[in-house]
């Protein structure tokens, strides 16, 4: 502080405002440098380790370690348990992310329209967002028990026999799957919302005059303008899936990923190879592998999914 | 002022000799880490040179707080660890071999109940108990009344016909269950140690390291186990959701029995609104072959401990070890003593709840694990093709085989 009042004093006024301005970007750096310096130490430095680490048979309950090079990535290509995880990964993400997304959509749309009671309507929708994760899952562990759950229930009044849900390996994933788009609604319809209230009224207004049907102001206005919101929904959903795991180890807690790894995502088997059986360096190899896999899919989405639109 | 006794007395000791302060880890457990504070201060009483600090970590990250601490050559001098973990800690030379002229073998063996030979790794002894565990049949004794069922079933043809019974409603629907069957709760161990011996086989190989239960009496065994499900429908798997689901369930008085360890003792006295009891678990009829699974914790010396360390932590596992400790440690936490001359005692063999337990020890096997978790896996994935997919018995236990002879492998390669 003394120091700029002193140069204020010492120069021309023009220079001072450079100095002022050479100031303000220098404190800049110094608030984005601590955060840059927290990153590089507890993101970019474990990202490192865990690169170097995968080239190890790292077992933390050995004294050597001893380097085996690219034998953890070998052995990837043949695991089952893996490549099941990883297929379930990508099953997560091809039903969550578009079903959020559209159905999001579906209901921001919807509550655009809502007048009487528009806030209780919102916190409804926006409530399971912010319910804890574990509480949610146990939750629907109840609603969907083939025994007691009211979700059976309701199916044998519809004549439909009940169904094992969560117990079975075949509906398992669908029902995990439900779960997280069910909570991830809430914070998609918010990001909808502020994207719909972001388009000017005006755009509406002259297409009306031009005759156009709510269909093609749909198509030609709404949806292009929400091409910003929308690749924040893909991108962030998609690494969201990706990284699938609280719900998951929530849902079976004595079979994390069961029945028979019908639910189990990549992220879970580092933690169970990592944490569970101590085989740090095959961890890291998955790691590594989940990290390539997240960062070539958000450079594509980005790449082609972003569109700038004149109006 | 017995703090001003204590601090004279601490101040006296220091000026004759610098005391020892050892390091000890258990998990957290309410009425054990109490109880361990009542045997510090005991402990401390009778060796003024020595001091204990006891530290306490949650149950689920226990394991890997211990293991973390090992290349670090950090953490405690004496360490409480479940003994499947004991093979998997020897090699990485985290423990030292209890020294032979304190704990001769020979007296061990004499002393202790046998299934704790698990403990002996390369003719050695690297740790020992307090207190071990064995399971048995947990029943409800209002359901039995109330289903016609007249007395406790005592071979296994008996058990299927009372939770016949007893069990309301078929799969995936039922209402309450005869047996409440949880491959990956207890019964797992049970099926391994328990049944497969009953069947005339054996699950390993006497040094551990091979399989040995894709035989004909692990097909029988498994065909038996899965059938309670398939073929006489007696309870589901995950019948209340929630990681302790059998349990729970058993507390909540919609299941006949279930089989479980010692250790769930004090949840189901505290829960269960109902009348029960506790039977040793069924033979198979003209047979009688028993056979029980034990599990036990351990203490154990770290590489840490060296010189005066090292001979206050002999003196403390000593303590640990002792008959006294063991008959505090019944009272107080309601484990089972791990030593033979306690065990055989006559009112704690006519105990009505930790009777069966105590009559099984003889008999009781306990499995020398190198990864427990992905050995369980092996099993209760093996188990659920069967129950959940429809596969056969056979292919069943040919498939925990492979799984679980891979992982052994991989470990004694």
């Amino acid at each position: 502080m003394s120091i700029t009042s002193k140069s204020a004093q010492a120069r021309p006024p023009r220079r001072a405002a450079g100095s002022m301005k050479r100031q303000q970007t220098r404190t800049a750096y110094l608030f984005l440098g601590l955060p840059l310096l927290f990153f590089l130490i507890v993101r970019f430095l474990p990202t490192l380790m865990a690169l170097r680490m995968s080239l190890f048979d790292w077992n933390i309950l050995k004294e050597v370690q001893p380097f085996v090079g690219l034998e953890n990535y070998a052995r990837l290509a043949q695991d089952d348990r893996f490549l099941g995880a990883l297929k379930n990964t990508a099953l997560y993400t091809v039903i969550g992310v578009p079903a959020q997304i559209a159905l999001g959509l579906a209901v921001a749309l919807m509550l655009g329209r809502v007048t009487v009671l528009r806030g209780l309507y919102r916190a409804l929708y926006f409530a399971p967002y912010v319910t804890p994760i574990v509480a949610a899952a146990w939750v629907w562990q109840w609603l969907f028990s083939p025994q007691f759950g009211p979700v059976n229930t309701f199916l044998t009044w519809l004549h439909i026999p009940p169904q094992a849900f969560l117990t079975s390996p075949s509906q398992a994933l669908g029902t995990t799957a439900a779960l997280i788009v069910w909570q991830n609604l809430g914070f998609q319809i918010v990001l909808f919302l502020a994207g719909l209230a972001a388009i000017p009224r005006t755009f509406y207004e002259a297409a009306e005059i031009d005759g156009a049907t709510g269909l093609q102001a749909f198509r030609s206005i709404t949806l292009p303008l929400l091409n910003p919101t929308m690749v924040f929904s893909v991108v962030t959903g998609t690494i969201s899936y990706l990284q699938l795991f609280t719900q998951v180890v929530n849902l079976n807690f004595t079979d994390q990923g069961g029945p028979l790894g019908s639910t189990m995502t990549v992220a879970l088997y580092i933690y169970q190879l990592a944490f569970g059986r101590f085989q740090m360096g095959y961890a890291s190899a998955v790691t590594v592998v989940l990290f390539v896999i997240i960062l070539l899919i958000t450079v594509i989405q980005l790449k082609f999914l972003t569109r700038r639109y004149d109006v | 002022m017995k703090h001003l006794v204590t601090l004279a007395l601490a101040l006296t000791v220091t000026a004759s000799a610098a005391p020892v302060t050892l390091t000890y880890w258990q998990y957290d457990y309410a009425s054990k880490v109490s109880t361990m504070n009542d045997l510090i201060k005991k402990f401390e009483a009778q060796n003024p040179d020595i001091k204990i600090k006891q530290e306490t970590f949650p149950y689920d990250a226990y394991n890997q707080k211990v293991a973390s601490s090992v290349p670090a050559g950090q953490g405690p001098d004496v360490v409480n660890m479940f003994y499947g973990w004991l093979p998997q800690y020897v090699d990485s030379g985290y423990l030292q071999p209890l020294p032979a002229k304190d704990f001769p073998t020979a007296a061990i063996e004499r002393d202790f109940v046998p299934m704790i030979k698990t403990s002996k790794i390369g003719g050695k002894y690297y740790a020992l108990p307090t207190s071990v565990r064995t399971l048995a049949v947990f029943y409800n004794k209002d359901l039995f009344k109330a289903s016609g069922v007249l007395t406790p079933p005592r071979t296994w043809e008996d058990f299927i016909a009372a939770s016949q019974k007893i069990v309301k409603g078929a799969p995936p629907r039922f209402t309450q269950l005869g047996f409440g069957i949880q491959p990956d709760g207890q019964d797992y161990h049970m099926l391994r140690e328990v049944l497969v011996r009953q069947y005339g086989g054996s699950p390993y190989s006497a040094d551990g390291k091979t399989v040995t239960y894709d035989s004909a009496a692990g097909l029988k065994a498994m065909t038996f186990y899965t059938d309670l499900y398939t073929k006489y429908k007696l309870g589901t798997p995950n019948f209340f959701p929630g990681n302790n689901s059998y349990r729970d369930a058993f507390i909540a008085g919609k299941v006949g029995m279930i089989i479980d360890g010692s250790f769930a003792v004090a949840t189901i006295q505290k829960g269960a609104k109902f009348n029960w009891g506790v039977m040793t678990l069924p033979t198979f009829k003209g047979s009688s072959v028993r056979s029980n699974f034990g599990s036990y914790w351990v203490n154990g010396i770290t590489k840490n401990a060296k010189g005066d360390k090292l001979a206050a932590s002999v003196k403390f596992l000593k303590f640990l070890t002792s008959a006294e400790t063991q008959r505090t440690w019944l009272e107080n936490v309601g484990e089972i003593p791990a030593g033979k001359k306690l065990s055989s005692d006559a009112t704690l063999r006519r105990d009505p709840v930790y009777g069966p337990f105590v009559a099984s020890l003889p008999f009781a096997h306990s499995t020398l694990f190198v990864d427990e978790a992905g050995q369980r896996k092996a099993w209760v994935d093996a188990i659920n093709t069967v129950i959940l997919q429809g596969a056969t018995p056979a292919s069943a236990i040919k498939r925990a085989a492979t799984d679980e002879q891979k992982i052994l492998n991989e470990y004694y390669k």
